[in-house]
Formats: C-alpha cells, sequence, structure tokens
C-alpha cells in the first residue's frame, strides 16, 4: 500500500504539474462547446435537443487528450523501468495512474459539464445528473483510455492511435451515460441506465489495470 | 537479501536475432563484475533479463538469499537497483521531489535521501527544477537512489558515462562501501571501474562463468 | 489435431494439401448455395434483394466467427508464446475485417430498396461497425509498433479486451435501440427466413467458412514463409 500511495501522490501532483493536463482538457470542451451553436445555428430549440448528449460526447473526447502522456512520458525517460523495480507491481502503478488521471482530467471535465450543458440551453436541472455521469464515466474513459496508452508505447503514431484503439471500447459507457441523462431530463427512469454505467466502470477500474500493467511489461522487454 | 546471483546458460534475444546464448556466470556477496564487449553485444539485454524487465528465451537467473533461493520476482522488487541509459528523472518536477520518490520508492528515507543527495555533492541543487540540471548533475541525482536505499544487487549500465573524474572517485567509494558491506554489483562499463571488478566478455559466444 | 499443428513443419505439411482442399470445397458449395438461391421464388416482402442475404448473412456470421478465432489465437499466443497462434492471429485479422466491410456494404445495399434509406442505426448494423472498428483498431496497433514480437503480444492483449467488451458493446447497443425504438423495420431477431431459403443460406454459410479455413491456412502459411526468410536474412548478416 505503501508503494500505492507514494505512486498515486507523484502521479497526481506530475499530472496537476505546470497545468498541462487539466487545462487544456477543460479548454478543449469549452472549445469544441462554443462551437456546437456555431455548427447548428443558435436555434434554442434544436440546442436543448441535442445539449446534454453533445456535452456528453465531448466530455468523452476531451479525456482522449491527455493520455498520451500517461504512460509515454515514464516510458522514455526511463522512469518505467525503476517502477518495474519497486515495492508495488506494475497493476497497482496502473491503478495508481488511471486513478490520477481521473482526478486530474475528468474529474475537472465533469464538473465543467454542467455549466456546458446550461450554456447551451438545457435547464439547470440536469446539472446534477450531468455531474454523477461524468464523475463514474470518467472512471470507463481514464481506464479504457490506460489500455490504450499503454498497448500503444513504443508505436510511431501515439495520440491518434490511443484514440483508434479506445473509441470504440467507449461505446458502451457513452450509451449508457447518455440514457441516464436523458431519462433523466425526460423524467423517465434514470436509475437503471446509471448503474449499468456503475457496472461497467467498475469493471473497467477492475479489470483495465491487468491490461495495462501487461501492455507496459510487453513495452519494457 | 540477496546474497549471490547464478546465470545459468542464459540466452537472450532481440527480435528475431539471438544476442546472448549460454550466458554463465556467478556473483558472490562483496564482488563485481564489469561486463564488456562491442556496442550492441547485449550488455544492457543481460541486465535487463537479469532485472527481470526482459524474459530471456532459455536459461534462468537464479538468486540466492541466506535461506536458499529467492523468488526473482521478490528478489528484484525488493533487492535490486538497477541504473539505466536513462535517468528516470522528471524535468518540471524539483531534483529533490524526484530524488525522494527515487529513494522512497526502493525503500528509503527522508533522511538517507538527503543524506545520499550531501555525499554525491547535489546539496545546493536540490530546489531546482530537474531541467535547469547538467547530464553529470542528472546522472548523479540517480545514484544517489544507491546511497539512499540499501539494496543488494546493483545493477549498472554505464553508470559513469557522464561523470567526471572527481565524482567518479566518490562514486568508485560509494561502489567499495557497497561491496565492503556485501554487496554485488553487475556493471556494464566501456571505461574500467574505479574499483576492482572481474571482467567478463558479452557476446563472444558462449563463456566458462 | 490441435496438438499435431502446433509443430510448425507439422502444419505446415499439413496445410500445404488442406487449403487448396478448403478452398475447392468453399467453391463447389458455394456454388451449389447461389444455384439453389436462385432456383427459389423472389421473397413476396424483399422481391429480388432477398438474394443479397445470401451474401449478407453468411458475411455478417463471419465477422463475429473470425473476431473469436482472433480471440482464441491471442489468448494462445499471450500464454504460450506459440509462434504458430501468433501467425495465426495476424493473419485472421485482415480476414475478418474484409467479411465485417463485406456485411457491412451488403447490408447497406441491401437496406437501401427495403427501407429506402442506405443506413439505418439499428442495434445488429451498429455493432457490426463498432466490431469494424475492433479490427481497424487491431491491424492499426500491429501495424504501428516496430518490434515484431512487442507488436504481436500487444495486439492480442487488445484482441482479448476486445473479446470481453463485444458482448457489453452488443448489449448495450441493444439497450440504447430500446431506449430510442426508431426502426420498426427490423425485428430484432431479424426478417423471417422460408424454408426455401434455409437450404442455400446454410450451404453459403459453410462455403464461408471453408473459404475462410483456405484463405486463413494460406495467410498463416505466408506468415511462416516470411518469419523463416527474416531468421535467414539476420543470420545472413551474421
Amino acid at each position: 500500500m505503501r508503494g500505492f500511495s507514494l505512486v498515486l501522490r507523484r502521479e497526481l501532483a506530475l499530472s496537476w504539474a505546470g497545468g498541462g493536463g487539466p487545462v487544456l482538457a477543460l479548454g478543449f470542451y469549452l472549445a469544441m462547446a462554443s462551437l456546437l451553436p456555431l455548427a447548428l445555428g443558435a436555434d434554442p430549440a434544436r440546442m436543448v435537443a441535442v445539449a446534454p448528449g453533445f456535452a456528453w460526447l465531448v466530455l468523452a473526447l476531451a479525456s482522449l487528450l491527455s493520455l498520451e502522456r500517461m504512460f509515454e512520458r515514464d516510458f522514455e525517460d526511463g522512469a518505467l523501468d525503476l517502477i518495474a523495480l519497486g515495492p508495488a507491481p506494475l497493476e497497482m502503478t496502473a491503478l495508481a495512474k488511471g486513478l490520477a488521471q481521473w482526478a486530474a482530467i475528468t474529474g475537472p471535465l465533469a464538473v465543467l459539464a454542467p455549466i456546458v450543458v446550461v450554456a447551451l440551453g438545457a435547464p439547470l436541472s440536469l446539472a446534477p445528473i450531468v455531474v454523477t455521469c461524468g464523475l463514474i464515466g470518467g472512471l470507463s474513459f481514464c481506464f479504457l483510455g490506460g489500455v490504450g496508452a499503454s498497448l500503444s508505447l513504443g508505436s510511431r503514431r501515439g495520440g491518434v492511435l490511443i484514440a483508434l484503439i479506445v473509441l470504440p471500447l467507449f461505446t458502451p459507457p457513452v450509451i449508457f451515460g447518455a440514457g441516464a441523462i436523458e431519462a433523466f431530463g425526460a423524467a423517465l427512469d434514470w436509475r437503471a441506465p446509471l448503474l449499468l454505467l456503475c457496472a461497467y466502470s467498475l469493471a473497467a477500474t477492475a479489470l483495465c489495470p491487468f491490461a495495462m500493467a501487461a501492455a507496459a511489461r510487453n513495452a519494457l522487454s | 537479501m540477496i546474497t549471490a546471483i547464478s546465470i545459468e546458460s542464459l540466452a537472450v534475444a532481440r527480435g528475431d536475432r539471438a544476442l546472448i546464448s549460454g550466458f554463465n556466470l556467478t556473483l558472490d556477496a562483496g564482488e563485481a563484475v564489469a561486463l564488456a564487449g562491442r556496442n550492441g553485444a547485449g550488455k544492457t539485454s543481460l541486465l535487463r533479463a537479469v532485472a527481470g524487465l526482459i524474459r530471456p528465451s532459455a536459461g534462468r537467473v537464479v538468486f540466492h538469499g541466506e535461506d536458499g533461493e529467492i523468488a526473482a520476482e521478490d528478489a528484484v522488487a525488493r533487492d535490486a537497483h538497477l541504473i539505466g541509459h536513462q535517468d528516470g528523472l522528471k524535468l518540471s518536477r524539483t531534483a529533490w521531489d524526484e530524488a525522494l520518490f527515487q529513494a522512497e520508492w526502493t525503500g528509503g528515507t527522508t533522511a538517507s535521501a538527503r543524506a545520499a543527495c550531501a555525499r554525491l555533492g547535489l546539496g545546493k541543487l536540490l530546489g531546482l527544477q530537474v531541467r535547469k540540471l547538467s547530464a553529470g548533475q542528472r546522472r548523479r541525482l540517480a545514484l544517489a537512489r544507491l546511497a539512499a536505499s540499501p539494496r543488494s544487487l546493483w545493477l549498472l549500465d554505464e553508470p559513469m558515462a557522464p561523470l567526471d573524474r572527481d565524482q567518479r572517485g566518490v562514486f568508485g567509494q560509494l561502489m567499495a562501501e557497497h561491496l565492503a558491506g556485501g554487496g554485488l554489483i553487475l556493471a556494464a562499463a566501456h571505461d574500467p571501474l574505479p574499483i576492482a571488478a572481474r571482467p567478463i566478455e558479452v557476446g563472444g559466444g558462449e563463456n566458462a562463468g | 489435431m490441435f496438438q499435431a499443428l502446433v509443430n510448425p513443419e507439422r502444419f505446415m505439411a499439413f496445410s500445404r494439401w488442406a487449403a487448396p482442399l478448403l478452398g475447392a470445397i468453399a467453391l463447389v458449395l458455394a456454388a451449389a448455395g447461389l444455384f439453389l438461391d436462385f432456383q427459389a421464388p423472389p421473397d413476396y416482402q424483399q422481391g429480388y434483394t432477398v438474394h443479397i442475404m445470401f451474401i449478407h448473412v453468411p458475411a455478417a456470421f463471419m465477422s463475429e466467427f473470425v473476431y473469436a478465432c482472433l480471440g482464441v489465437a491471442s489468448f494462445l499466443s499471450l500464454v504460450f508464446r506459440h509462434a504458430l497462434a501468433t501467425a495465426a492471429a495476424r493473419a485472421a485479422a485482415p480476414l475478418g475485417a474484409g467479411f465485417t466491410l463485406l456485411a457491412l456494404i451488403t447490408g447497406s445495399l441491401w437496406g437501401r430498396p427495403t427501407w429506402g434509406t442506405w443506413w439505418v442505426w439499428d442495434p445488429r448494423l451498429t455493432s457490426v461497425l463498432v466490431l469494424f472498428l475492433f479490427y481497424v483498431g487491431y491491424m492499426a496497433l500491429e501495424s504501428a509498433i516496430e518490434d515484431e514480437a512487442k507488436a504481436a503480444r500487444a495486439a492480442a492483449i487488445l484482441a482479448l479486451v476486445g473479446l470481453i467488451n463485444l458482448p457489453i458493446v452488443h448489449y448495450s447497443v441493444v439497450w440504447w435501440n430500446s431506449l430510442h425504438q426508431r426502426s420498426s423495420l427490423l425485428r430484432t431477431d431479424g426478417p423471417d427466413m422460408p424454408a426455401v431459403y434455409l437450404a442455400p443460406l446454410l450451404l453459403m454459410l459453410l462455403a464461408y467458412m471453408a473459404g475462410f479455413g483456405a484463405l486463413w491456412l494460406v495467410r498463416v502459411r505466408g506468415e511462416v514463409w516470411r518469419r523463416r526468410a527474416a531468421v535467414l536474412a539476420m543470420r545472413a548478416a551474421g
């Protein structure tokens, strides 16, 4: 556990350091949101219909942005060698990296999401469900993303490749989260999709570190 | 605690190319081995295979402790240092943050990390960002974990390349103390090590060990 | 059978005659299937477009079947580090992607006259599309990593992650469709298949299977030859 807390603290410090991580993702999120009315026309009725789904989708996309830094930096500067010879197994390190990514990237995105949704014209009453989905679904995005990031170590085209690997895997969480938000807005049963999202995120959090560690070992070998 | 390692007919391949085959070596407590060989002969791969990062295509590495054989994974995770070509330092962090993490990660403490940094002459640099340090200073920062956290087996890959003569002297002392305390050193080095070390040629086919 | 094939020499000896044999069987079955198909009367609802089904349905089935083969080969390659399993996984992916693309294109061609539109976001089409993206991601990862052994292992890990995810993707897409209820044209259990169409459809399915088997063997043989050539070139270079 000591090893886990050590690496978690380091990952958190690194992802917040220099403002690169969260600021970049938040900026991307806002920029995309500001383009939506420009692309669709600022007709409120049309915006209300698409705003929640759009905000959710772009949250998923924004969480892709800093994935490349998740393993690549440690791989290139040799820190991954050191981490592999430490007190915690690589699976633990992978878990810590995923959680740090979640705290530094998707957490702030989830907090920003209701502002984006409301700015696009959706009712304020959607805010709680949007934040909840963002925080829970964000776990899926971070850990699935971590699988893509670790698998593409040592490849020639990191960023695009990660997106190509990861986006199809995002299908279930995107569907469940959007379903929960939509059902909440329509006063339908939103608990079922939210529970599905929880289940998927928990499974991703539990299983993805194994794939990430296997991929990292493969890259180091 | 690792008291001896024996490498038994180890073979390492990279891609379709066999780098090392039938490599034998026994290393006892208090002993240092200097791996020699031309570039690309497989010295780095050998060290990484001993560290368990590369899976050998044949043969094995056995770690012996006071009470017999230790599982390789436990042995390297608890009791081996690997200093590679890269220092594993983050440019955006301060030298002290990085030295402390490296020391704590390998089992050292704040006090031992501070003492190790002082020993390697890094005291005044610790508040600086790593990006401000020279190559030699960065290497010394990485070497500090050798002194900060007591681990028996040192796997060193060209540890002295960026160091100047005085620093090599300090590093030599560090290695001599480690050996005197029953440590083991397996080092790849083009330049002769500043300590007495048994030379072993890598990449010349099978060896007698 | 499996034990015998694990040995590369024996695999090469076996596939040498098995591949052309399977290919011939595939051609005969496909000819018989198409003949029976065109003997059958046009469907009262779909008209002549029903013929597309005989290309489409087996392709859609194969797209998932090949992914399962890819998953099994990847698992064997990861756990046992067997060169033939690695070659089999590598060889299967483009074939699977081909079947999936065929299923998507024929599905779209069938959809135009039947639904009046080229594409419907129906759960089965959507999951086949996601499956296609899985194949694309697999092949992209495989080809992006320089070191071949590392590329194979990374791709195998991805294939297994995909294998676990595919049922969930399918389930989530079906659930998503139930939420929106837009396409009432297509029932989840597929269009009715009258008995006259069953025999040719089955023949076509077997033909696809045999054809896949033949192509797979040929591609695995190619992989084995390519690796041998690489080893020889390495040796020649000293």
